[in-house]
Parts: structure tokens; sequence; C-alpha cells
């Protein structure tokens, strides 16, 4: 890894970790229910819909009111793109989303996942990028918040029956924490030249002629192919460049924000539209941990004991810098077989060098790097570089993050759950080495609680390794394939990876937009969300149950680094346990074969 | 559950009109005002037509002009209408024969140049659309572009560097050259 990359992962981290601690304390303060500035237009709202702000709800009744609110989601995201051609703001009249395709990716949105079957700028019209695809990158950003706010009340709270409201929360989470820092963000990006318009797609006469091979299509569009199977072409000549438009800043802001990670184009924020210059490359980073980090504070701050939230923080740090360190330094290596072809990938003052398949000039290798880390680290899945084209090995970087259940960093409100489940896990572990009863800030950790961890913990890996089994023995999953070898396999892997943890990247190869990938990974999506929410919540309510203990002589400190490392321990043993011969028919045997065969 | 659906169906309908729609019109609306040039897609004008976007790739293939990235959209590289990258894996065979083929089109169309080609000139960008290339890959076609023009090199070569941004705050991305910007550039010169 180079100088220049160390010390951008640097900036990056104290960049980070001080805007953590303010943001920290902010959402908690609006969380609380004590920042009244908004109170009027609160109040309009709650009169509005019916909302009683003071009934607060029991743990099942919390994680029923969001399953209708995000089933709602589904309904509304679906009908915007069957019915795209009637309606408004659709200035390059894209026809109705075929139906498997509009499932897909309604349960994609909704869950926070962002996983996209479909090219944006050649299917969606605007309202749908508005009014279906935006709306669902701030409300399933705000379920995730309001589902970690309602834990860590269940562990703050004692002998209590109720965890809050979640139409409240929803309401102060979208409208004090994600819309004012999306504004801000999207006016800085189109400052640096992210479009944000309504336009129709603009034409433009380019220098040079571009010549080319146009497929030859028949009567229904369909490309013709000869006897081989090699599709027909003709000469085909243009001078014309048609530039795809649209309300690009608004969408890309809490496209970060709320880790959702759905691109508005095809190649996301690769797209010189949405991610022009190195300097929004790093805002978007930025963007994707800040709030997942700033809510370690809030948690330690809401439980009364700041150190708390830092250990896990320091849990989650520990673990990003190694995966990052992991990337950069197997994508800087470069490929072994374009070296042999007289190819320079070296490093310089000139060029970044190393595997620049698939990644932009502007980020290079270390920004490209770092990105995917975050994204991966994060539940984003947005990308500025192809995941597919990365070295065996710095490929493996970005899979083996979403196994670990993304839970470094993780996603607004899913990392810090994820984490805190595993916490009990970590501290049930230690109560059994030394046969005590485990407890965690003063609750004790019972049946049900572990019940509960172990369905949200082995949720995941069970859709992930069951979904990649079903598509590997079927031949429509395999028909999807792009690469050939253990990189095929590795692409359907990573589908249900991405899919079952709502991260949403791809290795885009794979031609997933098929009624058998947009099904199975539409359950995969909707049952690894809802799979766990709902087990969460209902072991929230039941901490809030209990009685508070004070913490005795053979109570385990969590907030030193015994605790760090047991928790970092705990989650590599559940992830390695569970995708390590996976991994080694993918990426792993890709890796030996790549360095035997140059 | 009958308590529980009027709020969430009407709380659904408000906030998705906040942030659906009221969220990007008002961004629209401040982005027109202050950065008008930038929201409209950075478009870079000549006797009031539009010849590209600053941010936006175009193919070139003229040894008078210098060479961009490879493309991997389709039908034509540099369709802005539907960005791509290749998507290939670091094993694929498709890969090897692509970058071989690119070898061979920089070589033959510069039969004196010997030296490495930098990779990112022969390897599919992201997005399809990279607007850019290495310094290291610029002055690479230095030499082909003075002899196609008849130019000094020296003068190629320090047009190259006028065109060259470094790292933005010297520490954030990487070294690039606009192609596009730096072919116009050529082209202006010879009027």
């Amino acid at each position: 890894m180079t100088s220049h990359a160390w010390l951008l992962l640097g900036t990056f981290l104290a960049v980070l970790l001080l805007s953590a601690k303010p943001l920290g304390h902010y959402i908690a303060y609006v969380m609380e229910g004590r920042f009244r500035g908004g109170q009027r237009v609160e109040n309009i709202l709650y009169r509005l819909t019916g909302v009683k702000a003071d009934e607060e709800m029991s743990g099942l009744r919390y994680a029923l009111a969001l399953l209708l609110f995000n089933a709602l989601g589904v309904v509304a995201v679906y009908a915007l793109q069957r019915f795209q051609a009637e309606l408004p703001f659709n200035p390059q009249q894209m026809g109705a989303v075929t139906p498997d395709s509009a499932f897909n990716t309604a349960i994609s949105f909704v869950t926070n996942t962002n996983w996209q079957g479909y090219a944006g700028e050649s299917t969606m019209g605007y309202l749908v990028q508005m009014l279906g695809l935006t709306v669902q990158n701030f409300l399933s950003a705000a379920t995730g918040i309001v589902v970690v706010i309602a834990l860590i009340r269940g562990i703050a709270r004692h002998s209590a029956s109720t965890l809050g409201n979640a139409w409240v929360d929803l309401t102060r989470a979208t409208l004090y924490l994600l819309l004012p820092l999306s504004f801000l963000m999207a006016v800085l990006l189109v400052g640096q030249g992210v479009i944000q318009n309504f336009d129709a797609y603009r034409d433009v006469t380019t220098v040079e002629i571009t010549r080319y091979d146009a497929p030859r299509l028949d009567a229904d569009g369909q490309a013709l192919k000869d006897d081989t199977g090699a599709p027909l072409t003709t000469a085909a000549e243009t001078r014309t460049q048609t530039l795809a438009m649209g309300p690009v800043a608004s969408q890309e802001a809490i496209k970060m924000l709320g880790t959702n990670g759905g691109g508005f184009f095809n190649a996301n924020s690769a797209h010189p539209f949405e991610n022009p210059t190195p300097l929004t490359n790093f805002i978007q980073m930025l963007a994707i941990f800040l709030i997942p980090a700033a809510l370690c504070v809030s948690f330690g701050r809401m439980v009364g004991d700041e150190r708390q939230g830092w250990a896990v923080l320091s849990a989650m740090t520990l673990m990003f810098v190694f995966m990052a360190w992991a990337a950069m330094h197997f994508e800087q290596q470069g490929n072994p077989l374009v070296a042999a072809l007289g190819v320079d990938q070296g490093v310089s003052t000139l060029q970044s060098g190393g595997n620049m398949e698939g990644k932009e000039t502007r980020f290079g290798i270390a920004s490209s790097a770092l990105f995917a880390t975050i994204t991966t680290a994060a539940s984003c899945g947005a990308v500025n570089a192809m995941h597919d084209s990365f070295t065996p090995l710095g490929g493996l970087v970005p899979l083996a993050n979403m196994q670990l259940g993304e839970v470094v960093f993780g996603g607004v409100g899913t990392g810090l759950y994820g984490m805190l489940v595993f916490a009990i896990l970590a501290v049930f572990i230690a109560g059994l080495m030394i046969g005590r009863t485990p407890e965690y800030l003063g609750k004790k950790i019972e049946a049900y609680e572990m019940k509960m961890s172990s369905i949200a913990i082995l949720v995941t890996p069970l859709l992930v390794l069951l979904g990649t089994a079903i598509a590997v023995m079927s031949e429509a999953g395999r028909a999807g394939i792009a690469n050939p070898g253990a990189h095929g396999f590795s692409e359907i892997l990573y589908a249900l990876t991405s899919a079952a943890n709502n991260n949403g990247s791809a290795f885009a190869g794979l031609s997933a937009n098929t009624p058998f990938y947009n099904v199975l990974l539409g359950i995969a999506m909707w049952f690894g969300r809802f799979g766990v929410i709902v087990p969460v919540l209902a072991m929230a309510g039941s901490l809030a149950a209990k009685k508070r203990i004070p913490a005795g002589a053979g109570t385990m400190p969590t907030h030193g680094p015994l605790f760090v490392t047991l928790l970092i321990g705990t989650v590599l043993l559940v992830g390695l346990l569970n995708y390590v011969p996976s991994l080694a028919l993918g990426p792993v045997i890709e890796h030996l074969v790549l360095w035997m065969a140059a | 559950m009958k308590t529980l659906l009027r709020p969430a169906l009407s709380l659904f309908v408000l906030l998705s009109a906040i942030t659906g729609l009221a969220y990007p019109l008002a961004v629209t609306g401040i982005a027109g005002a202050v950065f008008p040039e930038q929201a409209a897609g950075s478009l870079i004008l000549q006797d009031g037509k539009p010849v590209g976007s600053s941010l936006i790739g175009q193919n070139f293939s003229d040894p008078k002009h210098f060479w961009g990235r490879p493309s991997a959209t389709a039908p034509q590289p540099y369709n802005a209408a539907a960005s791509s990258g290749s998507n290939q894996g670091p094993l694929n065979p498709a890969l090897v024969d692509a970058v071989k083929g690119r070898v061979e089109a920089l070589r033959a169309a510069d039969p004196g140049n010997t030296a490495p080609i930098p990779a990112d000139l022969v390897s599919a960008s992201a997005s399809g659309l990279d607007p850019h290339i290495s310094p290291a890959a610029a002055l690479w076609q230095a030499g082909r572009v003075a002899k196609a023009r008849g130019l000094p090199e020296a003068q190629i070569t320090a047009l190259v560097d006028a065109h060259t941004e470094g790292r933005q705050w010297g520490l954030l991305g990487e070294a690039r050259v606009n192609v596009l910007k730096l072919n116009l550039a050529l082209d202006a010169l010879k009027n």
C-alpha cells in the first residue's frame, strides 16, 4: 500500500471520527424528543395523520407498525414503475417496467438494499426516481435508525413495557436528521458538477465520428444471431452523443447518507454525473459512514455511558482498517496477465497504476479500493469501480465485509443493532466460560434474548448459502454467469450475499434481470431485512421489561480493550465459520490460478 | 391493526410528498440559481453549440488526437445514455484478448514507441465515460500526436502539462488529464 493511500485512509478516519461525536449527540437529542424547534410542523403532521404522539408502543406493535409502513412502500414503488408511462416527469417516455423487475426493485429499495437489476438511465423516468426511489432512500434509512433507537431504549429503560412511538420516531429521523443533511450535501455536490435538472436527454455533436458495429435487431427488437450464436452486426457511425440527464444530486445525497446505494445511472458512483471529482468521492465516502458512526456515540449517550459507544466504534474501526489495507494492497498489485502484455502497472507520480480495469482515472487505485471497502463494510452498495473486475483477493474484501453481517459500521441503524446483537452473543460466550449468568449494560441475558439473537445472526447466512446452492444447481441460475471458472461462482455468491445482507453492490457481470434472479433475490432481501428487524424488536421489548441489576465484582466491563477484542473475535468467528468453504471455492481458487498462470 | 393503518397510510403519503417532491424540487431550484452550468451538465459550447460535456469522455481514434480510456458501453463506445463497465474478471480470457488488441492498436499507431503502455490506456473504465487519462498515458501518446500534426513534441508535451490537474487539495484522487479539453486545445492550435 502506498504512502498516499495510508494518508488518504488516515484523513478519512480523522474527519469521520471528529464528525461522529457532535452528530451522535445531535441524534440522541432529536430522538429523545428534546429538540423542540420543529414542534409546530410535527403537530400539524400528527393532526393530519391521526398519530397520537404520546402513545407508546410495545416491541411487537412497533415491529407491526414498521412492517405495515414498509409494505406500503413496496406497493407504491411497484405501482409507480408499472404505470410510469402514464405519469408526468418522464421526458424520455420510459415504458412500464416488467412485473418481475418492478417487484425486485420495489423490495430492493424498501429494504435499504438498492440492488439494481435494471440500468437507471434506460429504465426509470424522473418521477419513479424521485417519488419512488428517493422516497424509499429516506424511509428505509429512517426505518433502520428507529429500530436501533428502539433497541437502545430497550437497553436503557427498565421495568418498562414500551419502546416509543414508531410514527414519531420515523418523522423525527426523516425531518431533523436525513432531510437537512441531504439538502446540504446535494447542493455541495451540484457545485462540483453533479447534475440536477428535469431536462430531456441532451444531444451533443462530438469532435470525431465514432464507427462501431451495431447489432441487427428483428421486428421485436431482439438481437439477431448467426448459426454459431454470435450476434449479427452492421457497420454504423455516429457523431451524436446523447447525455443522460435528471435530478441526480438530490438522490445522490440521500443515497449515500442513508447507506442506500442505488445509482441514478447504471454505473452508479463511477458515473461522472454522479461523482465528478475526487472531492465528491471523499464526501460520498464520508456520508456513507457518517450516521452509522454517529449512532454509536448516540448509543453511548442514551445508555448513560459514552465509553460503551466508543468501544463498539473501536471494534468497527479496527476491522475496517484491516479490510481497507487488504483491498488497496491487492488492487495496487495489478493483474499479472496484463503485465505480461507489456503494460506498465507500476505506481508513479504520473499514474496510479495497479489493476485499472473497471476503475476511473480520477479515483485510481486508492480512492476506488477505499470506496469499495467502505460501501460494503456499511451496507451501502454504491460503487465507484466495478467490483467484478477486482483482483481475486481485492474482490474478496467486499464479499467478506458483507458476510460479516454488515456490522463493520454497517447500514444506518442496521449496523449498530447488528453489532449489539453480536455484543450480546459475546457476553454470553464470556459468561459460559466463567459459569456466570451473562449481563450487558445491567440487563440479564437469558434464554429469550439468546433465541432472538441467534435468529438475527443466522437468518442471513441461511438465505445466502441456501440461495447460492439453489442458483448454482439450476439452469436459470447458471445462465446469468458472465465470467468463466471460479469467478462465475463468485458472481452468484456475491449476488446472494449482497441481497440477503441488504448491501446492493454486485459483481455486475451477472445477468440478474431475469424472472429467476428477480424473484430469488427479492425474497432474500425481504427476509434478510425483516427476518432480523422483528427478532431485534422482540428482544428490545424483552430487555425493556427487565429490572436493572447493579454491576458487581463478577460483571464483565463492556467498554475496555478486552471486550473490544472479544467482540471482534465473535464477529470473525461467526463469519468465518459460515463462509470459509464458499470463499475457498470462489476468490481463493481464482487467486491461486491467476498467479500460477502468470 | 386498524389503529395502525391510518397513521401508516397518511404518514407515508405526507413523507413521500416532502422527500420525493418538495425536496428534489427545492434542490433543483437552488442548484439552478447558484450553479446553473453544473446543474445542466457542464456543457462545453463552441459557437453557441454544445460539443460535449467536460465531465463526459468521447471516443477518439484519430492519430492526431489523444485517445481516451477504452469504453465498454454498447453498442458504441462512450454511449452516455448507457453507462457501463466491462465487468470482466481478472482471469477472463476475453479480458486478456481485449487488452492484447488495445496494445496492438496503440503500437501500430506509433511503431517507434517501445515504452511500456500505462495501464489506464488499455483497461476499460468503470463508467465507460471516463473523461480522463493519467498524465503518463497522455505523455505516452505525445510523440504520435506530434508526428501526426507535424509539430515539435515539446509543444505537445507542454500542452499536456498545461492540461494536467494534480490531486485535489494535494490529497484526493489522482493526477489526470481531461482528454476532450486537451483535444479541443490541440485543434485550436492549428488555426
